[in-house]
């Protein structure tokens, strides 16, 4: 496990809550990356995906870029690709129905003070920590 | 092509900070979630981080009567949370949980080229896709991705 980062975790909170702001001031979009990249295998949204593409390519660039500038990305994932697999089907199914993610309700919503992003927020993190708890202290 | 730009540019300064902050390692991720074990409180940092400067920005921004680049804000329009937004939240948790991935990281990390990374977000998109599928036709008004409405909206889902 690594260590405790309060500064690079502070650093790197402001960078994403001012690229939200970014897309927000300019383009009118909320930063919910579960809504950007589901738009993209919906068929309600596809009108209008260039956006959404050049968001996502964008992350992936800035992310290699950085890493690769910085010396290699985070290593490692310790899950195995049959629980990945289940899990993936359970983060794209969820996030959509639950309307958001971490980014579209945990920064976002809580930013704008809505009711629904506090309570999807509160009981995703309530709901991962349990499946860490049980997953890793009870099986 | 001016808002492709901003979409890029946001995404690439919001790729960095998802590196920076610790958030695309899934392990990093799980000490946060694992309370009960070496608790890392390094994400609420970052949440931290992101909300110090969403909270006063987004409040300002949206006092405008429109984005500077488009024509209304693009907002969702709910405001009350029902069974359908704490159902997913809580299948999302499960899936957070069990593999330290939420999107954004997800999507980041397939910068990595890992097969663990391609595999988690293939099966992402195909947890999308089903949503799709069942919840978001053209022909259905229950599109969670909400109405626009020009000079910011009341509350809602993010």
């Amino acid at each position: 496990m690594d260590g405790f980062t309060p500064v690079s975790g502070l650093l790197g909170g402001m960078m994403i809550g001012l690229a939200a702001t970014l897309l927000l001031l300019l383009n009118g979009r909320i930063s919910g990356i579960s809504g950007i990249v589901g738009g993209l295998v919906s068929p309600g949204t596809r009108r209008g995906a260039g956006w959404r593409v050049a968001f996502v390519a964008g992350l992936v660039l800035g992310a290699f870029s950085y890493a690769a500038a910085a010396g290699g990305l985070p290593g490692g994932v310790e899950a195995s690709v049959p629980v990945l697999v289940i899990a993936g089907l359970l983060v794209g199914f969820g996030t959509r129905l639950g309307s958001g993610c971490t980014s579209g309700h945990g920064v976002c919503g809580i930013a704008r003070l809505s009711k629904r992003s506090i309570v999807a927020t509160a009981v995703f993190m309530g709901v991962a920590a349990l499946t860490v708890f049980v997953s890793h202290h009870v099986i | 092509m001016s808002r492709i730009i901003v979409a890029l540019f946001a995404g690439a300064l919001f790729g960095v900070g998802l590196v920076v902050s610790g958030m695309a390692d899934p392990q990093k991720v799980i000490g946060f979630l694992d309370f009960a074990g070496d608790w890392d409180p390094t994400l609420l940092f970052v949440m931290g981080g992101a909300l110090l400067v969403t909270m006063p920005a987004f409040r300002l921004i949206l006092k405008r009567p429109r984005p500077v680049l488009a024509d209304g804000f693009d907002l969702p329009t709910k405001s009350a949370p029902e069974a359908r937004l704490i159902g997913g939240a809580a299948l999302f948790g499960l899936g957070w949980g069990l593999s330290g991935f939420c999107p954004g990281p997800a999507v980041a990390a397939l910068s990595t080229g890992l097969t663990p990374v391609l595999a988690f977000v293939a099966s992402m998109l195909a947890g999308m896709a089903a949503y799709a599928w069942f919840f978001d036709r053209p022909d259905n008004l229950r599109s969670p991705v909400g109405a626009r409405v020009p000079g910011g909206g009341p509350e809602g889902g993010g």
